[in-house]
């Protein structure tokens, strides 16, 4: 390898890792809100604080628990959403592309390092 | 002009095989969207043993068959259009002449995720995909490392090979 490719490696990391600094340390608000979109159009929006499900058209559903939204069902073939984790932190979102559904969530708990992000 | 042509073949054919491959491995990352791109290991050797105008044909046939074979219209979009760019980007890095196989082909790794983004930046109308894209940038850089040094060896290896 040359040097240019170690350069490159590091500012493409350099430049992830300051995309997940905004992600993690963008000021927060205690309680958040699930916002729905179809198609583009707000569908929706419904408090992370109370428990509920959610049918989303006719494609999708989506249950708000324990302060988090999760996909549960989808009538596409893929099922990418549905694979998705729960979300709560402000900017995180949910999204099934067949249906043209998004789920992203506004005012989010406090962030916690996990894991996967 | 027709040994191109039967090397051309026989290159969309293990492309293909690959991408078949690709889709059997049950291997989840454990982020929805990601995977190897085994394919893509074809369309940088035939960048470096040809040249870019027949990589970006490659790259485009071989989307397009299996996206019938394995896929749906959604993800011959989205790799149509990582594809395109990634290859752009690994033309002009090549050309350059200031990068290895390996970094070019990490450079086309995050390209290729950078250009589905966008699309389906585009397509549901939102920006919030947007705390996705370092997962993606750093998922697309391992596998360009990886596919480019699987290149590496193999461009090794065919060094006295000549294509048509």
């Amino acid at each position: 390898m040359k040097r240019n490719d170690w350069i490159l490696i590091a500012v493409v990391l350099a430049v992830s890792a300051i995309f997940l600094g905004i992600h993690f340390f963008r000021p927060q608000q205690k309680d958040g809100i699930a916002e729905v979109t179809i198609d583009g159009e707000v569908f929706g929006s419904w408090p992370l604080s109370e428990d509920r499900t959610i049918e989303l058209g006719d494609g999708n559903r989506l249950v708000i628990e324990g302060g988090k939204a999760d996909m549960v069902w989808a009538d596409c073939p893929d099922k990418l959403c549905v694979n998705q984790k729960a979300i709560s932190r402000e900017g995180e979102s949910i999204i099934c592309l067949p249906n043209k559904v998004v789920v992203s969530v506004v005012g989010g708990e406090k962030r916690e390092v996990d894991a996967v992000t | 002009m027709r040994t191109r042509a039967a090397y051309f073949g026989v290159f969309t054919a293990l492309a293909l095989i690959f991408s078949y491959l690709e889709s059997l491995i049950p291997i989840q990352f454990g982020i929805p969207g990601i995977k190897l791109g085994l394919a893509n290991l074809l369309t940088v050797i035939l960048l470096y043993k040809r040249n870019a105008k027949e990589a970006l044909l490659l790259s485009a046939v071989r989307v397009i068959l299996s996206g019938f074979m394995f896929g749906n219209l959604f993800s011959i979009v989205y790799s149509l259009a990582g594809g395109i760019l990634s290859l752009l980007v690994m033309a002009v890095l090549k050309g350059s002449g200031k990068f290895s196989v390996i970094g070019v082909s990490a450079a086309g790794g995050v390209f290729h995720n950078t250009g589905q983004l966008m699309v389906a930046m585009a397509a549901v109308e939102t920006y919030r995909v947007g705390y996705y894209f370092p997962v993606l940038l750093i998922a697309g850089v391992l596998t360009g490392l990886l596919i480019g040094t699987a290149a590496e060896q193999v461009l090794k290896r065919l060094e006295k090979f000549r294509f048509g």
